[in-house]
């Protein structure tokens, strides 16, 4: 199978091992019907039928890397709670609005069920009382499939009360967003979800699972992260890592949109799979448009630093991206082709992050909307060369010190590598200042080219005239 | 006017019941607002605050930090056009010049019959179908000015009444946990034991 599915726009099938994306070929994913005729809540029972704790140990060794932009490992995230400190909750952030990303709005319309199922292992392995999935409020129909995949698994006896008759019982609460990127900020989430305007919560504590939603121990999990785990339990840790690198296995959902031949999402293999292969291959994005070169990528979601074809060759591994300068994140790539305005390019990217400021943090707020404005006269041929100093200095407020980036042999640039230190509670600042950071690095020469122009027709005006 | 109806009322409790502490209702009661306004009151906000124990001022606090909820009318149907950087590579400036001229009205703007209120949106999460936008929250792909076109004159037509309700309706189909099935929210403060199945044995 390697087509497209009229019923599932976006997603890329491909002869590869599918974890997460398995029922994507039915039109039915959605159904109950169709995800018990498919193995469904197979995973929970099995789940069911060992202790908690093991169910813990094997996602534990089974590394299951957070799908959400951290990448951190899921069971140890989970072994974060308290000892003895009860009730702790699971909130399932499934407010997905990084610029580029789409694969949890994929798995909420296309496969809910699993998506429970997910839930469902998650509280009964770290004994959490009650799931909170908290759905972007601008995803109609993941709400809606979500929704009533919900209320099947309620009157089937999969969700609440003493689950496939054991003594399990979990709610799971349908949670509406409203339009907020910074939400997807775990602990804006939660603040979120306690009524409140979306604001990250000051750190320490780093993690919520000390001290979270209504101040207790709280997991806050990726929806592609849970999806993972009716998989898991089916098949064992052993076979989840043979998929993938030992310190990246499984697969991960990737959205490569931009100015490619076949744009898509592909669940491609974690950790082996390069962006050459995602780019060029065939069976992925079969290569640039039109037959144009490659100018530069975004390798992890709009808060990445760019990488350009210096980089191609490097998998889908945290680390190795970490070294050359950027991330993995959300799981989002977005090509440029050599048509692209690079500086306009980094500033639909730097809006964003200015508009989703929450406005808690000064660096970020101000930061944010300096960048922006300062970008918008380049790009509207307006500029001077003190506003290149300028956005460097800005950026500078928000993440002091090197700014990470990719390294260039053209350019004779090293990287300089992830992560960045900052003045902000959180990562919104920073992205604000991220693609700016790596057009001024790697393409300085365009940035020159808006302003000489600029500067050059009010000269010759007034020479013509006198 | 613009309190809850009675149905709506009934639905806001049942949704406060689902919660550890009842403020954490506010936004899904905010969008049952919507949908029955079409927009968020202020009677509604001040309802919203009787609910769930908070002033209308801290109801408006969160409102108004979300991009979804209007506090005045807007048009029947919400055109959001997405202008982050995957649709910006794929034309989307052209599609809002396009539509600006097709609505007759600037980004930001309502249509003269309050039919359409036209916004640029950030991400969407269709990046791959780009340029995307949504009307009502309901997504079109790979937009181009002569679908852009149809979608309007469609719309205008009522021909997608069905598929696409008015604005403040988000989901046509809401979560309804059975009494007989949910295990119900209680206060944080009111558990103090680990969770019955994590006593060492299998739950089944």
């Amino acid at each position: 199978m390697n087509g497209t599915y009229a019923h599932a726009p976006g997603f890329i099938a491909g002869d590869r091992p599918k974890i997460v994306t398995s029922r994507f070929e039915y039109e039915d994913s959605y159904t109950l019907r169709r995800f018990l005729a498919t193995d469904g809540y197979q995973g929970l029972r099995a789940a069911l039928g060992r202790a908690a704790n093991e169910v813990h140990d094997e996602v534990k060794s089974a590394t299951v890397l957070g799908r959400g932009g951290a990448g951190f490992p899921a069971g140890t995230k989970w072994g974060l709670t308290p000892q003895g400190v009860y009730p702790r909750y699971l909130v399932v952030n499934g407010d997905e609005s990084e610029p580029g990303t789409y694969k949890d709005r994929l798995l909420m319309e296309r496969d809910p069920h699993q998506l429970i199922e997910g839930c469902l292992i998650a509280c009964y392995a770290a004994g959490l009382s009650q799931c909170f999935l908290y759905i972007r409020g601008e995803m109609a129909l993941a709400q809606e499939r979500v929704a009533a995949a919900l209320n099947d698994a309620y009157a089937a006896g999969y969700v609440g009360k003493n689950i496939l008759g054991s003594n399990f019982s979990v709610d799971i609460v349908l949670h509406w967003g409203a339009g907020a990127y910074v939400v997807g900020e775990e602990t804006a989430l939660i603040e979120s979800l306690e009524g409140n305007r979306g604001m990250p919560r000051l750190k320490p504590p780093y993690f919520p699972a000390a001290i979270g939603l209504y101040g207790q121990p709280t997991i806050v999990n990726n929806v592609e992260t849970l999806a993972n785990l009716p998989w898991l339990m089916l098949n064992g840790a052993e076979a989840y890592t043979a998929i993938g690198t030992k310190t990246s296995p499984g697969t991960r959902m990737v959205a490569v949109s931009g100015h490619v031949k076949r744009p898509g999402v592909y669940e491609i293999i974690n950790g082996i799979t390069t962006f050459r292969d995602l780019l060029y291959k065939e069976e992925f994005c079969g290569g640039i448009r039109n037959g144009n070169q490659l100018k530069a990528f975004v390798p992890g979601g709009g808060s990445a630093p760019w990488f350009t074809e210096d980089q191609l060759d490097i998998p889908f591994e945290g680390p190795q991206a970490g070294a050359a300068g950027s991330m993995l994140g959300s799981g989002a790539v977005m090509v440029m082709d050599e048509t692209t305005d690079i500086p306009a390019a980094a500033l639909t990217l730097t809006r964003f992050y200015a508009h989703e400021s929450c406005g808690k943090c000064t660096p970020c707020r101000e930061g944010g909307t300096w960048l922006e404005r300062i970008l918008s006269r380049v790009v509207d041929g307006k500029g001077t060369m003190a506003d290149l100093d300028q956005l460097i200095e800005v950026g500078t407020s928000i993440c002091p010190g090197d700014f990470p980036h990719a390294s260039n042999a053209k350019l004779g640039i090293s990287a300089v590598p992830f992560p960045y230190k900052m003045n902000t509670i959180c990562f919104v600042g920073p992205s604000a200042y991220a693609p700016v950071n790596s057009a001024l690095v790697l393409f300085r020469e365009e940035f020159e080219a808006k302003i000489v122009k600029r500067n050059t027709i009010p000269v010759t005006a007034v020479g013509a005239a006198s | 006017m613009s309190r809850f109806t009675e149905d709506n009322a009934r639905l806001a409790k049942e949704i406060i019941g689902r919660y550890p502490r009842p403020r954490s209702a506010m936004i899904p009661l905010l969008h049952l607002a919507q949908q029955q306004s079409g927009y968020v009151t202020n009677d509604a906000m001040v309802h919203i605050g009787e609910l769930v124990g908070a002033t209308s001022a801290e109801v408006y606090g969160t409102a108004s930090f979300y991009e979804m909820f209007k506090f005045e009318p807007v048009g029947k149907y919400l055109v959001n056009i997405c202008g982050t950087m995957s649709c910006a590579l794929m034309g989307s400036e052209e599609l809002m010049h396009h539509a600006e001229h097709k609505l007759g009205v600037k980004v930001g703007g309502t249509t003269s019959d309050g039919m359409f209120t036209l916004e640029h949106a950030e991400c969407q999460a269709a990046c791959t179908e780009a340029p995307c936008l949504q009307v009502n929250y309901r997504y079109r792909f790979r937009v181009t000015p002569e679908s852009f076109d149809s979608l309007i004159d469609d719309l205008s037509a009522g021909r997608l009444t069905a598929e696409i309700p008015d604005h403040g309706t988000v989901a046509k189909v809401l979560q309804h946990i059975p009494a007989d099935r949910g295990v119900g929210a209680v206060p944080p403060e009111s558990v103090t034991e680990a969770p019955a199945w994590l006593n060492g044995k299998a739950a089944l």
